[in-house]
């Protein structure tokens, strides 16, 4: 049997080939899974192969929470077809009729008790079943929809190679670049380097160093970078008020004209930061370019389009580039995989063939992995006599949410813009509506008589930016659910039961009357305070309300998060369970603490959520049996807002500007 | 050349005495379970632990650490058994990318040996060297927890 995506090993293993990549979420775990239910295997015996530009489905790239529905898909069908194939053969072995044959863990039996496994059926197989031959029976799932454990933890928590960081090439290299922590035009100067230990590579105002010796590329680096010289390029202070005044091209996302004809009116203006991947390890990437030929491993979201953009940066046709996936650290979106392996690349070029392997450094990453965008908002909205919303208004302000290698004909790798023959920088775009970039989430899922969505966005950026977790989502959510507390208020109602009168969504109001409970058996305290967001990712993803409660003392402090969402199927409960928990307190840190100012190098610049800061949460699946969605990005924007929310529960005080610092929080009550 | 005593062995090894223990660990020692993650002690990936306490390997020169007892991740296990702090981390599923987690292994095995019966405030604050981006914390806190009523038991 020939079938590009699932190979029969001696072992008795299946090797299944995935155009997703593991970045941490469980996603291999998931697909293993999906695998094995549909080839009616073990979930033991299936390994997924590591994705490679040479030998792996194109599947684009791995984000937007669609691996799941994605990525599952294509195996699924791809396992069904398999499995159809190999029964038909078998029942040619066995001379059984195909309709009495019945299969175990690989095992395919017939009434005779006679039997063949697929591993001795498969060379022999055809490559595609016999039309109509081999539909699977439908029963009960016996792997889909229970908790698996992570087939790649055990190696990771015996502290085993397991990532890029950790793989070594015979006759490897170590590098570092060197590049200033703030926006620059131009390298102006360099000093000597006086080793003869550490060679040092220069184009134009790209620069790195290559050793024997990861310590001695590292010390090199150091020196280069304290002495070097560039020039540097503006940053606004004000982010927000800059985005306002930069306006490239204005559209109406959505527009509803109704009668606004309501009694009263409010208006308000949130904003969010830019925000930091902040990956606990920093990019890395190995690239070894001999005899034309360059392979390259790196975490990247997307290999393809790393391949076609190292293409046109080298000069190398696509099929002398092979791009191989190694899982790197937790990745939340287009962080500097891609631009550490065009790093990694351009040294490789003056290493004579051999393997070159570049990590990045804290200060590195913190200065130049693409940060999630900045965004201002105006929100306004108009209440009737009884207290509903009959027109509403959301404006937004933001750079583009996407600046993905392979989308844009000019490359958008950081280093293709410093070299001696720079290439001219591509900007951050968004995708179309849905799932959107900065309007991802704009359009409210409530049912508003007048509505209209406008987006204005800002083609220049000041700082390097692309797609993080949720991407506008976060801050539109955050705006979109702050006011409706705040209307909520206005109109003497109570936040669930005034979503609740605004939303016809039957999933969605299931999902935010899960939280009744919880709100109401919470009892108040002084400087306490309760708040809930809500909303579907995309407005057709995953649905997810979260709870928070809040004390505020001398800092602002998550005690609790309730997170209830829809994901549909859960291929993996546990695991659904593992990324909206993570995602919730990744979105509290961002909504207490992050805020990424240009400049910033070291965890002292960029301070993050640690143990004891980290509120108890509670994961509530509505059980459904929709099609799976994905859940690592929907708790994103409801966790900001439900805390903003218990903020203004436990102090009266309405802050509109992420992060809720205790600093924003005291001019709010002044 | 320096010795140490890596996991139970002697080791001798030609590196610099200022280069950083975590690069000798890796590179010359072939153990990456402790990882790179930020250079200057911050973030907690490159624990190991030296005489019974965790330091992080990346700001600990080489020439501070002869002839002293070191511990990685790779040498929690023994007799080819996991720590019970390895084991609790995987009977509750605490990771998601997994890259903090041997620092962390690292970090509870040093403090359940000082503290048998801790709280769970005591644990969390334990481990605030540590950071994790992926949101694992409550995972791990009830994994230590596990451990040590095991380690108990």
């Amino acid at each position: 049997m020939k079938n590009p995506r699932i190979r029969f090993e001696r072992d008795r293993t299946v090797w299944i080939a995935s155009g997703k990549v593991e970045l941490g979420q469980g996603i291999n775990t998931a697909l293993a899974q999906i695998a094995a239910e549909e080839l009616d295997v073990a979930f033991e015996r299936v390994r997924i192969v590591p994705p490679s530009t040479a030998h792996s489905p194109d599947e684009g790239y791995t984000s937007g929470s669609m691996s799941i529905q994605e990525g599952g898909k294509g195996i699924r069908e791809a396992c069904v077809q398999a499995r159809a194939a190999l029964l038909a053969h078998a029942a040619e072995l066995l001379g059984a009729p195909l309709g009495e044959l019945a299969v175990d863990d690989g095992t395919i039996t017939a009434k005779n008790g006679s039997s063949v496994t697929y591993w001795e059926c498969a060379a022999e197989a055809g490559e595609a079943p016999p039309a109509g031959a081999g539909v699977k029976p439908s029963g009960p799932a016996k792997v889909v929809g229970k908790s698996a454990p992570r087939i790649d933890l055990p190696a990771k928590v015996a502290g085993k190679p397991a990532y890029v960081q950790d793989m070594t090439l015979p006759g490897m290299l170590f590098a570092r670049i060197v590049r200033p922590s703030r926006p620059f035009s131009k390298l102006l100067s360099l000093p000597e380097l006086g080793s003869k230990e550490v060679n040092l590579v220069r184009d134009g105002s790209f620069v790195g160093v290559l050793a024997e010796r990861e310590e001695l590329a590292i010390a090199a680096a150091a020196k280069l970078r304290a002495k070097a010289v560039w020039k540097e390029t503006p940053v606004p202070e004000d982010f927000h008020a800059w985005l306002r005044e930069n306006v490239t091209q204005r559209s109406v996302l959505k527009e509803i004209q109704g009668e606004k004809k309501g009694v009263k009116a409010l208006r308000a203006s949130y904003s969010k930061p830019f925000i930091a991947h902040a990956s606990i390890g920093p990019s890395c990437a190995i690239a070894r370019l001999k005899d034309g030929k360059l392979e390259v491993w790196t975490h990247s979201q997307g290999i393809f389009g790393l391949r076609h953009e190292l293409s046109i940066v080298l000069g190398l046709p696509l099929e002398s580039i092979t791009v191989n996936h190694a899982e790197g650290s937790g990745c939340y979106g287009h962080n500097g995989a891609d631009d550490v392996a065009l790093d990694a690349a351009l040294l490789a070029r003056a290493a004579n063939g051999r393997p070159v392997k570049l990590q990045w450094t804290r200060e590195d990453e913190f200065a130049w992995e693409p940060y999630g965008p900045a965004m201002a908002l105006d929100l306004e909205a108009q209440l009737d006599a009884s207290g509903n919303i009959v027109a509403w208004k959301h404006e937004l302000w933001s750079n583009g949410h996407t600046n993905r290698p392979g989308r844009s004909p000019k490359p958008a790798l950081i280093a293709a813009r410093h070299l001696e023959k720079p290439f001219e920088f591509s900007p951050a775009i968004d995708p179309a509506l849905p799932p959107e970039g900065a309007g991802r989430n704009a359009i409210p899922l409530y049912d508003f008589p007048d509505l209209q969505v406008v987006k204005h966005y800002v083609r220049e950026t000041p700082r390097r930016a692309s797609s993080l977790r949720a991407l506008g989502a976060y801050g539109n959510v955050f705006a979109i659910e702050s006011f409706m507390d705040e209307l909520a208020t206005v109109a003497g109602a109570e936040p669930i039961e005034f979503r609740l009168r605004h939303l016809k969504d039957p999933r969605g109001r299931a999902v935010l009357e899960s939280l009744r409970k919880a709100w109401s058996s919470w009892s108040k305290a002084e400087n306490q305070g309760h708040g809930v967001g809500f909303a579907r990712y995309k407005n057709i993803g995953a649905y997810c309300a979260v709870l928070a409660e809040v004390e505020a003392g001398e800092v602002l402090r998550v005690k609790r998060l309730v997170v209830a969402a829809d994901v549909g199927l859960a291929i993996n409960p546990d695991g659904v369970a593992n990324q909206l928990e993570g995602g919730a307190i990744q979105a509290t840190s961002w909504t207490l603490k992050e805020e990424g100012r240009v400049g910033a190098t070291s965890w002292e610049d960029y301070p993050i959520l640690r143990f004891s800061e980290v509120p108890a949460v509670e994961v509530n699946l509505v059980k459904s049996d929709s099609p799976s969605l994905g859940a690592g990005e929907a708790a994103q924007g409801p966790t900001a807002a439900a805390i903003a929310n218990a903020l203004h529960d436990a102090l009266g005080v309405r802050v509109r500007n992420l992060p809720l610092t205790p600093e924003r929080i005291v001019r709010a009550m002044e | 050349m320096t010795e140490l005593e890596v996991n139970g062995q002697r080791r001798s090894v030609s590196a610099g005495p200022d280069t950083p223990l975590l690069y000798v660990l890796r590179n010359d020692l072939g153990l990456v379970g402790s990882r790179f993650g930020c250079g200057n002690g911050q973030c907690g990936a490159c624990f190991v632990i030296v005489e019974g306490k965790a330091v992080p390997s990346c700001d600990t020169p080489l020439w501070s650490v002869a002839g002293k007892k070191i511990t990685t991740v790779e040498g929690l296990a023994k007799g080819g058994e996991l720590h019970p702090v390895q084991k609790a981390l995987l009977a509750e599923q605490a990771a998601q990318c997994g890259y903090c987690i041997s620092g962390i292994a690292v970090a509870a095995a040093a403090f359940l040996a000082d503290n048998q019966n801790p709280s769970e405030q005591q644990v969390r604050e334990a481990l605030d060297r540590n950071l994790c981006r992926c949101g694992a914390h409550n995972r791990v806190v009830r994994a230590v927890l596990r451990a040590a009523e095991e380690m108990q038991a």
